[in-house]
């Protein structure tokens, strides 16, 4: 039987645009453009390698989010994935992760899978827990933060670099991986492969669909909740030391005062 | 209908590209121009995101797109680099489409897979040292031998695009061949044909690449025949059709041209606008001076209107509509356009801007051969008036 491969992505706001958060203290997703999130590029290309090496494999892309989310299906699909789910609900605004993992996990059952693959963290909410979220609610083992994945027969095996040491790591198939953006650079998509992303499958699914009530997710639903939120300050234009033969000394004085030595 | 905007697909492409410029392109082209080396590593990405099989079928390894994605991912690359956007030119409108267009059926399936692939060059040898606008003057002859089979070239071409690169895999050249027929006076008539000349074969050479004033990144060289020997069944199409060939494939390559050009123009307008802003001068920037804003606005006028041109002439190239006229409107108004906004940016970024490392040098330096290559400014003008009904201005 094929090896069912989940990946789930994320649209998310440009980081290079002026990214703010709405009046209600979610994130806006209006008023700057989105995109695959860099960091679940990652995610697809290791998930598309698996299963160019495996030979009999399906890759399913994944994302919940608003209508303009299909976006990050399509350019996963145009880099090679087979089909996509969208799971879209106007109730699902203002989820925090621990919702948005219950309705990833959901979403996973129902299409059935042998390995999950995500990114190491979202660019927008940057928290990175959504791949140990899903493996507790799916209760499959966790290989988080891999440099190097690959399967072997029920098995994937994975490389975890970390300041330490090297970890070499494995678990039985099904489970959930998480790769970094030290894996291997993500494919452009080819002409070929957006003219076939038209044709592939996408699936959209909502809260029904999935057996979760709106009050277990949305803003009312969330275990977190974002009090407010202050933007960072703009840069100032810094102190400049004129060394007049006290260069050095006033230089130190100055790392020391911010605390750098 | 009137609509100038690209089918989600094209803008896709027109997206993926432009950020594999700005990714890749731009942070290592520099060093590859600076050193007059071929980028092959670049090349060979965009190999693989099927760059260079964009208009061919995918029978024969080809994305199965048309002309307009090739011309929309060109004016994506030169907006960063005009080297690697002239070297896909030249690879696909020059060295692919005559074997896709004109070849057998067995010269298809032996070349086009790697030349779509991007892990072969294909070139083409027109322009000879004393023939260029005028390419009826063809000099070089190929005379076929009946005892091998075979046909035997001498003569030299120059200013041939991917004709030396270490992945070059053949040279399509226009020749003199002798014709069946003869001429009234009963003396042998000469027509031109084109002839596959696969890299390697005993009496081609290519010389060392040329010092250019641009596209300092891209591979041309002066092509030499002694006595250089192909099977007959290297000829591509029927003897006698080289000028009908190439009078269609340089048509097309306008288009091309035009996108480039238009890219460089873009280009130009990019750099202006992020150095005008950070550049600052009597304490502001540069760019709150209505002498800067103007001049930008104008650049911007003209990358626009060339845009418009080329997309223009392009629809009726894929319609399958009449483009001599439209092509070469668009090459003539972008090539002006980019060497207008390349003196322009030049102008704005000041001494920064006779800095090669600034990208602005790039774009001064590869925007003249614009008005000279694929037809001169003049031979568009020619072209214009003629299909205006003027007559040619001969005696």
């Amino acid at each position: 039987m094929s090896l069912r491969i989940v990946v789930c992505v994320k649209y998310v706001p440009d980081a290079t645009g002026d990214r703010r958060f709405a009046d209600d203290n979610t994130t806006d997703r209006d008023s700057v453009d989105g995109l695959l999130s860099e960091l679940d590029e990652y995610g697809v290309e290791q998930a598309l390698k698996i299963a160019e090496a495996s030979g009999d494999a399906e890759v399913t892309v994944l994302t919940v989010g608003p209508d303009d989310a299909k976006d990050a299906l399509r350019k996963a699909l145009s880099m090679g994935a087979d089909k996509a789910v969208h799971v879209n609900d106007d109730d699902i605004h203002g989820t925090d992760v621990i919702g948005t993992s219950a309705i990833l996990a959901k979403a996973i059952e129902k299409t059935g899978f042998d390995l999950v693959v995500c990114g190491m963290a979202s660019t927008d909410g940057t928290m990175g827990v959504i791949p140990a979220l899903l493996s507790e609610r799916l209760g499959v083992p966790q290989v988080t933060l891999l440099s190097e994945v690959g399967v072997e027969g029920g098995t994937v095996k994975g490389r975890r670099d970390g300041d330490a040491a090297t970890e070499l790591l494995e678990a039985s198939l099904p489970a959930v991986v998480s790769v970094t953006d030290q894996s291997g650079e993500a494919r452009y998509p080819s002409f070929k492969g957006i003219m076939a992303a038209k044709k592939k499958p996408v699936e959209s699914l909502d809260l029904d669909d999935l057996g979760i009530e709106a009050d277990e997710v949305g803003l009312a639903g969330a275990w977190t909740a974002v009090d407010s939120a202050t933007a960072r300050p703009a840069r100032t234009a810094g102190t400049i030391v004129k060394d007049e033969g006290e260069g050095g000394k006033q230089l130190a004085e100055f790392l020391a005062s911010q605390k750098f030595i | 209908m009137l609509d100038h905007r690209l089918s989600p697909e094209h803008e896709e492409l027109r997206r993926t590209v432009a950020a594999f410029a700005h990714d890749v392109v731009a942070p290592k082209i520099g060093e590859y121009y600076e050193h007059n080396e071929f980028p092959y590593e670049i090349v060979a990405e965009m190999g693989r995101m099927g760059l260079f099989g964009l208009p061919f079928p995918e029978e024969y390894g080809g994305m199965g797109g048309d002309y307009l994605a090739l011309c929309v991912v060109l004016e994506e690359l030169a907006r960063v680099d005009s080297s690697v956007a002239i070297t896909l030119e030249a690879a696909v409108s020059l060295g692919a489409m005559p074997i896709h267009r004109y070849g057998t059926e067995e010269q298809k399936r032996t070349w086009l897979p790697r030349l779509c692939s991007g892990e072969m060059l294909g070139a083409f040898g027109l322009t000879e040292p004393e023939g260029g606008s005028d390419a009826g003057a063809t000099r070089t002859t190929a005379r076929y031998d009946a005892d091998t089979d075979e046909w035997v070239i001498n003569g030299s071409k120059c200013f041939i695009t991917n004709a030396g690169t270490e992945i070059t895999g053949l040279v399509t050249v226009a020749a003199l061949t002798l014709s069946s027929e003869e001429n009234a006076d009963g003396s042998p008539r000469r027509e031109i044909s084109t002839i596959i000349v696969p890299t390697g074969t005993p009496g081609f050479s290519a010389s060392k690449k040329y010092s250019k004033v641009g596209w300092n990144a891209s591979d041309t060289r002066e092509l030499s025949f002694a006595d250089c020997r192909v099977p007959a069944a290297n000829l591509l199409g029927e003897a006698g059709r080289g000028y009908a060939q190439f009078l269609r494939i340089l048509d097309e390559g306008r288009i091309a041209i035009a996108a480039l050009a238009t890219g460089l123009a873009q280009g130009c307008v990019d750099e202006s606008l992020s150095y005008a802003a950070e550049r600052r001068a009597f304490g502001r920037p540069i760019g709150a001076n209505q002498s800067i804003q103007f001049k930008i606005a104008d650049m911007e006028m003209r990358a626009h209107t060339s845009r418009l041109a080329w997309y223009h002439a392009a629809s009726r190239l894929v319609a399958g509509e009449r483009f001599k006229k439209e092509a070469a409107i668009a090459k003539l108004h972008s090539s002006e356009a980019a060497v207008t906004n390349a003196r322009e940016a030049t102008q704005i970024h000041g001494g920064y801007g006779f800095m090669n490392e600034y990208p602005v040098a790039r774009f001064w330096r590869d925007s003249k051969i614009l008005e000279i290559g694929e037809g001169t400014s003049e031979v568009q003008r020619m072209l214009i008036a003629r299909e205006l009904g003027m007559e040619p201005d001969r005696p």
